[in-house]
């Protein structure tokens, strides 16, 4: 403090306060201040497009459960949320919702929600949730400056990773306002407990680790994602122990966070006994153990010093390590740790869930990352990203070790997974500022290096750092510096250049690919004004206004949380797969004749069913494109009824003209898409705009159900299934009489009947 | 092990005090006895290991490693009664040993913290202050094995 005051005496002409301006210490901060407010800000408002464009609704699918669960939570208390029983979904079955979700984002936003009532600002919920992953993003920004403060001693390198962080698209596509899902607060929890746990292992500090164990518990609450987190910490601290950097602190802050973090992970519902049964969790069993052997060994070796002793030691190390391995191979063929789950073993067999998993394959989001989506969502940070590890390479204490541990699994699993690309994002972050400021703290100095300062480092530095120097030679390279005023110059304005276009860049991806609201779809007019297509709302409007308030819906698994969120209905299936069984049982009703899918949907009490049909307005993601996964789905079932083969033309094409299959053009999906389509336009003219398809004048017959609704575009189609017959016909006679094919003589032959059985 | 310790672990052999955790010296011989292989005779290490122990552990330490011992001694108990009787509570054994972990794990980071050998790892760690640490951390596995415990 006196300090500051002695630095800002002297310099009281106005022009000499301008030039101080960011020298003494409390400019500085008042300036880190401002501008992380402001990043904070710009991550904020880049995520506003799609409610200004449109409104503030909830996007996607996902996003709607999570906004049914939070007014259920708003509405009626935190214990019946924990408790509640869902039987508006899955019909006969239910979901026992309060054991199968992660409730940390719904908690959240119910927090807020109550705060804010409490500081009377009552906001509507669905506003709390639309606009809390854009408040979360600021609040990811500011921890991923504080994990490159821990990085680099640079001023810069901070506040550089939190402005990447704030606006890089690779973040953006999974939290701009109004998706709700648990990416939303994950990201700021990933990043904050990994800051936690570099600072817990810095300083060795056990309430640091408890911090981190509490933060990662509520990422634990809030992302299935969190297993990242269990198995990149265990690895770290697996490589720092074979680098031979294991340290006390490394086991004050690892077992702290162990301890304290495995059991606040188990006291969610929905993880349970998983965190000592199944093999993602093992890793960091394996280590802890392996810790507490570590410790102790060199416990011994600091009291008993001998050279022997030490080999002896390391045998003894190696060989623990290798037999407790054994055991954990042991122990999980024997079944009593479960393997790997399918999802997460489909990330290192990567070919694994096509052959068996299909309703993991059907996920657009689950398949590899092609190279023009790393550059499409990190623009100049992909390549920074390698110079930014190979600079922590060079420093390489325990914090640098994690960054790269991190760049090589977060890098393998993003390519594998487009979706994964979310866990990358930080770390390129953290790793493009190092890189980035690294040379700008070379190139942006206007005063000229000075010679005797390197002499005076390296004598600084011998004291401390001798060890490092022996460890890595390459490390202790001699200072050189710039002198060149105008090769400075150049270098910081095509850096400037390049940071300004990266927000360019950043603005235009998360305005143009990331910011529209899948319910609605907006398309433009040739005079360029905006026509929006809202037949989602439109249909889901109609089922809730016209029908029974537990009227059944049996629709594709995809659209089962918007119909449960908008349509407010019972559904058969929905977007948490978690009955494979029951989603094959949909795929069969959609998949078969109608005399074969009647009855299955009298079983499940089916009254309305709705699909999507996209063949007028050219809206790609229909049922019609998605029908083959619904055949896989259901084949992996009852694979001698519905078979994939019967779905193409002899010659292996996927049709659905006149040309198609018998029964392709049986399928009650078929049906339903084209009934009545042809009737829409003059003869002969009849389109599919998607498939692109020229279909026969005469459509499809419809006996079991009868159309209820179609939307204005025909995206949504809904049908009501009909009762049984009054008189017992079965439905196609019941139909065909209708229609006045009367058997015109009446023949007296008798057919070959039956006796009556009563 | 580590090449950056090693200078250290050198000068701290001689007179100073130890580094880590352990349960009783008891079964720090028995650990040493069966991994043994090499020529050196093992009497003469844990003997040894046992005689530095006894010189050099300062009186509070103690007391801290027989509390450690006691924890090891409960979940050792707790560990044979479940497999002697089945895990039918699950949550509750696994509460009640992880309570037995977790406390062992923390009295072991207040040892290393409170230990002088250390005080190089730890530069900003005053005892108290690890003391502090080490309550804050035990209140919140004691919070957490309660409520699992159900």
């Amino acid at each position: 403090m006196a300090a500051v005051a002695r630095d800002a005496r002297p310099s009281s002409s106005p022009v000499e306060l301008l030039v101080n301006v960011g020298k003494n210490q409390s400019t500085k901060t008042l300036l880190r201040v401002i501008i992380l407010g402001f990043i904070a800000a710009a991550a904020v408002a880049s995520r506003l497009f799609s409610v200004i464009r449109f409104e503030s609704i909830i996007h996607e699918f996902d996003p709607w459960f999570n906004f049914r669960a939070t007014k259920y939570l708003v509405a009626h208390g935190f214990y019946d949320f924990w408790d509640w029983f869902d039987d508006r979904t899955w019909h006969p079955l239910g979901r026992v919702t309060g054991g199968t979700l992660y409730p940390g984002l719904m908690v959240t936003s119910g927090v807020i929600y109550h705060l804010l009532r409490a500081l009377t600002v009552p906001v509507d919920i669905r506003n709390i949730c639309v606009l809390l992953a854009p408040a979360f993003s600021g609040l990811t920004a500011f921890a991923a400056y504080l994990l490159t403060n821990e990085m680099t001693t640079s001023p810069s390198a901070g506040l550089l990773a939190a402005a990447f962080m704030g606006i890089a698209p690779g973040y953006i596509s999974r939290s701009v306002a109004g998706s709700y899902d648990n990416e939303a607060i994950a990201i700021f929890l990933l990043v904050f407990t990994f800051y936690l746990w570099i600072k817990a292992l810095k300083l060795g500090s056990v309430l640091w680790g408890a911090l981190c164990a509490l933060f990662y518990g509520y990422m634990v609450a809030s992302w299935g994602g969190y297993a990242f987190i269990t198995c990149l910490v265990p690895l770290h601290a697996f490589v720092l122990i074979c680098m031979g950097r294991f340290s006390m602190r490394l086991y004050t802050s690892y077992t702290t966070w162990y301890a304290l973090g495995t059991l606040a992970s188990m006291q969610i519902p929905f993880v349970g006994f998983l965190p000592v049964r199944t093999s993602e969790h093992m890793p960091a069993l394996g280590i802890f153990g392996f810790l507490q052997l570590v410790a102790f060994l060199e416990y011994v070796r600091s009291a008993v010093p001998s050279r022997q002793f030490q080999t002896f030691l390391y045998v003894g190390l190696g060989g623990i390590f290798g037999i407790s391995l054994l055991a954990l191979i042991g122990l999980t063929t024997f079944g009593y740790i479960a393997p790997w789950s399918g999802r997460f073993y489909s990330l290192w067999d990567t070919g694994y869930a096509k052959i068996h998993i299909p309703i993991i394959a059907s996920v657009s989001e689950h398949q590899p990352t092609a190279w023009p989506a790393f550059f499409f969502d990190l623009n100049m940070l992909i390549w920074l990203f390698p110079a930014g590890v190979y600079l922590c390479f060079q420093k390489l204490e325990d914090e640098h070790v994690f960054i790269i541990v991190y760049a090589l699994f977060g890098s393998y699993f993003a390519g594998v997974m487009v979706r994964l690309m979310l866990t990358l994002t930080p770390v390129v972050c953290v790793a493009a500022a190092i890189a980035v400021s690294q040379l700008l703290d070379a190139y942006l100095v206007v005063k000229s290096p000075e010679p005797a300062d390197n002499e005076e480092e390296n004598l600084d530095s011998t004291g401390k750092k001798a060890s490092k120097h022996g460890v890595l030679r390459t490390a202790s390279q001699p200072v050189v510096g710039i002198y060149n005023l105008l090769s400075k110059g150049f270098v910081a304005g095509c850096m400037t250049l390049y940071l300004l276009i990266f927000v360019q860049h950043c603005t235009w991806v998360t305005s143009n690919a990331y910011s529209s609201p899948s319910v609605v779809l907006a398309s433009r007019m040739p005079d360029g004004s905006q026509h929006i297509i809202d037949d989602y709302r439109e249909a889901y409007q109609w089922l809730r206004q016209n029908t029974k308030e537990d009227a059944k819906i049996m629709s594709w698994w995809d659209y089962g949380y918007q119909i449960g969120g908008m349509a407010d209905r019972p559904t058969l299936v929905d977007n948490n797969t978690w009955n494979n069984t029951h989603i094959a049982t949909v795929g069969k009703a959609m998949s078969s004749r109608e005399e074969v899918s009647y009855p299955i949907m009298r079983q499940h009490e089916v009254d309305y069913v709705l699909v999507v049909f996209g063949g007028l307005l050219g809206y790609s993601g229909d049922d019609i494109n998605k029908f083959l996964w619904m055949v896989r789905i259901a084949e992996g079932i009852w694979p001698d009824e519905v078979k994939e083969r019967d779905f193409f033309t002899a010659r292996g094409e996927y049709r659905v003209d006149g040309e198609a299959s018998d029964t392709m053009k049986n399928s009650l999906m078929y049906k339903m898409s084209y009934y009545n389509y042809a009737s829409l336009f003059p003869p002969g003219q009849a389109q599919d705009r998607v498939r692109g398809a020229r279909l026969p004048d005469q459509g499809p017959v419809l006996n079991t159900l009868e159309e209820a609704y179609t939307s204005e575009n025909w995206i949504i189609r809904i049908y009501k299934v009909k009762d049984l017959d009054n008189v017992g016909r079965d439905h196609a006679a019941a139909a065909s009489f209708e229609r006045g094919h009367k058997k015109k003589k009446a023949t007296k032959k008798r057919g070959p009947r039956v006796l009556r059985v009563d | 092990m580590a090449p950056k310790k090693s200078a250290a672990a050198a000068s701290a052999a001689s007179p100073s005090a130890p580094a880590t955790t352990t349960a009783p010296t008891a079964s720090t011989s028995t650990v040493a006895k069966t991994s043994a292989s090499g020529p050196q005779s093992i009497d003469q290490v844990a003997r040894n290991i046992v005689e530095h122990y006894q010189k050099t552990t300062p009186q509070r330490t103690k007391l801290i490693d027989v509390f450690m011992a006691f924890l090891v001694v409960v979940g050792g108990l707790q560990f044979a009664y479940c497999v002697l009787a089945g895990n039918y509570p699950f949550n509750a054994f696994l509460s009640g040993f992880s309570a037995t972990v977790g406390q062992f794990v923390l009295t072991a980071s207040l040892r290393i913290q409170t230990t002088e050998a250390n005080k190089s790892d730890f530069p900003s760690i005053s005892p108290e202050r690890a003391f502090a640490d080490y309550v804050v951390a035990s209140l919140i596995l004691h919070f957490f094995c309660v409520n699992f415990i159900n």
